[in-house]
């Protein structure tokens, strides 16, 4: 079967998550602005060398700290259902299989690709479908860190309702820490993301008209 | 579904948004849009809700340090109690009962040691002296239409309402001591409301009302556009 490189449910799912999440980081760092800190009261984190720093309102939405709670807690539904829909997908189409790092596959590609931006390389390997090892291992852990941050918003919302989950991450301070890095962590991925896609321009029409049909779909 | 009839159906979905007062408005954000998730967060927490989930009991030495446990009130300065102070428990009750601090501390007492959650993302711990709400419900023979619990406080009209599920939490207790010692004034002296299910705000201090009502309230920050429900 012949499919475009980035299927319709693919370019979708993708366009409506870049207005969500940053939907979700504005309101996000709105709260967040509400006590920029870290730690219980009085026992602030010393790593954490922001402690007190507020986020730019620049990058912030929702105005005042009860705007942000109610957009943040209304759309983070959204931004589950819309990464529920692009799972799906992935797992029924088959998908998965040319987009998703697998590491038999994918890791000496990645390891030479990443030579070759570290110009340790001349050439870059020779790329298996879609995408270079790279690409799939980047994607891929971005992916990952989606349920993380998931998972923490929840234990931070539900701390006393959600016992084990916010156990599991350490406790309700832990929780924070760990949904403000999971934040940190797509913030960098997108950064380099962006980078990227204004490298290689063909991307980005791809990810909004589709691109050519690929034959080489499981 | 193909392509088209999902492209048109959320082309319908986004004019129906834009038109139908299903706006997000960060100044009124209990209205449109936002205010409808509220509701739909409100039924997904109570569905998380158990009666008897009780929150962990913290050992002493988590105890924030004497005097930076944050101390809110909305008068500009503490509040003191007005002479002759004594608590009002009234509404939907066979027997209204006004009960002064000898009165309350005469009943059977508990005492909790649980994290405390504020709105603004702080969390504390310190441990509370009190009577179970659910005990002071008992003994006025609360009416089964009761569905709610409205807090009154001497702090400039400082207020809120519950659910009476959360109200009657064996973790939700009016508090007349912190720490073993007598609740200061900063604290919410001489009672206060106290819960491990509930946001800081929900907590009302300087009580001089409790009403068991059949329909829900609102607050000072609830009127304001904070959630009503506010659980944790």
């Amino acid at each position: 079967m012949a499919r475009p490189k980035q299927p319709w449910i693919v370019r979708i799912t993708h366009w409506v998550n870049v207005v969500l999440l940053a939907i979700m980081a504005g309101s996000g760092l709105r709260i967040l602005g509400a006590y920029p800190k870290l730690g219980p009261v009085g026992e602030e984190y010393g790593w954490y060398p922001l402690q007190g720093v507020e986020p730019p309102a620049v990058l912030t939405l929702g105005g005042w700290l009860a705007g942000a709670r109610h957009w943040h807690f209304a759309f983070a539904w959204l931004f589950v259902a819309n990464a529920l829909a692009y799972a799906a997908y992935l797992a029924a189409s088959g998908e998965w299989r040319r987009r998703l790092f697998l590491p038999r596959r994918d890791l000496v590609n990645a390891a030479g690709t990443f030579l070759y931006y570290l110009r340790l390389r001349r050439a870059p390997p020779p790329q298996d479908g879609i995408y270079n090892g790279l690409q799939r291992l980047a994607y891929t852990g971005v992916l990952a860190i989606a349920p993380l941050l998931v998972l923490s918003g929840l234990a931070i919302y539900k701390p006393v309702q959600l016992p084990r989950l916010t156990a599991l991450l350490g406790g309700y301070d832990a929780a924070r820490v760990i949904h403000l890095l999971a934040l940190l962590a797509i913030a960098l991925f997108t950064l380099v993301h962006v980078v990227q896609v204004l490298l290689h321009f063909r991307t980005l029409v791809e990810m909004t008209a589709g691109g050519r049909a690929q034959e080489d779909v499981p | 579904m193909n392509r088209r009839q999902f492209l048109a159906g959320g082309l319908r979905g986004a004019g129906l948004v834009a038109l139908g007062g299903l706006a997000c408005d960060s100044e009124r954000p209990r209205t449109g849009f936002l205010g409808l998730m509220e509701r739909a967060n409100e039924r997904f927490q109570r569905a998380l809700f158990r009666p008897d989930r009780l929150a962990p009991e913290l050992p002493q030495e988590d105890e924030t340090p004497e005097g930076e446990f944050p101390a809110y009130f909305i008068s500009p300065r503490v509040p003191i109690a007005p002479a002759g102070w004594a608590l009002t428990v009234r509404g939907l009750a066979a027997r209204p009962l006004t009960l002064s601090l000898d009165d309350l501390r005469r009943l059977p007492g508990t005492s909790i040691r649980v994290r405390h959650h504020c709105v603004e993302g702080w969390s504390a711990v310190a441990s509370w002296q009190g009577v179970r709400l659910s005990e002071v419900a008992r003994l006025a023979g609360i009416d089964p239409r009761a569905r709610h619990v409205e807090f009154r406080s001497f702090d400039s009209g400082y207020w809120s309402s519950w659910d009476l599920e959360s109200a009657l939490h064996p973790q939700t207790i009016l508090a007349y001591g912190m720490n073993g010692a007598p609740l200061r004034p900063e604290y919410g002296a001489p009672l206060r409301l106290y819960s491990a299910v509930k946001l800081g705000y929900k907590m009302v201090k300087y009580l001089t009302e409790v009403a068991f009502l059949p329909s829900k309230g609102g607050g000072y920050w609830e009127d304001r556009g904070y959630e009503w429900y506010a659980g944790v």
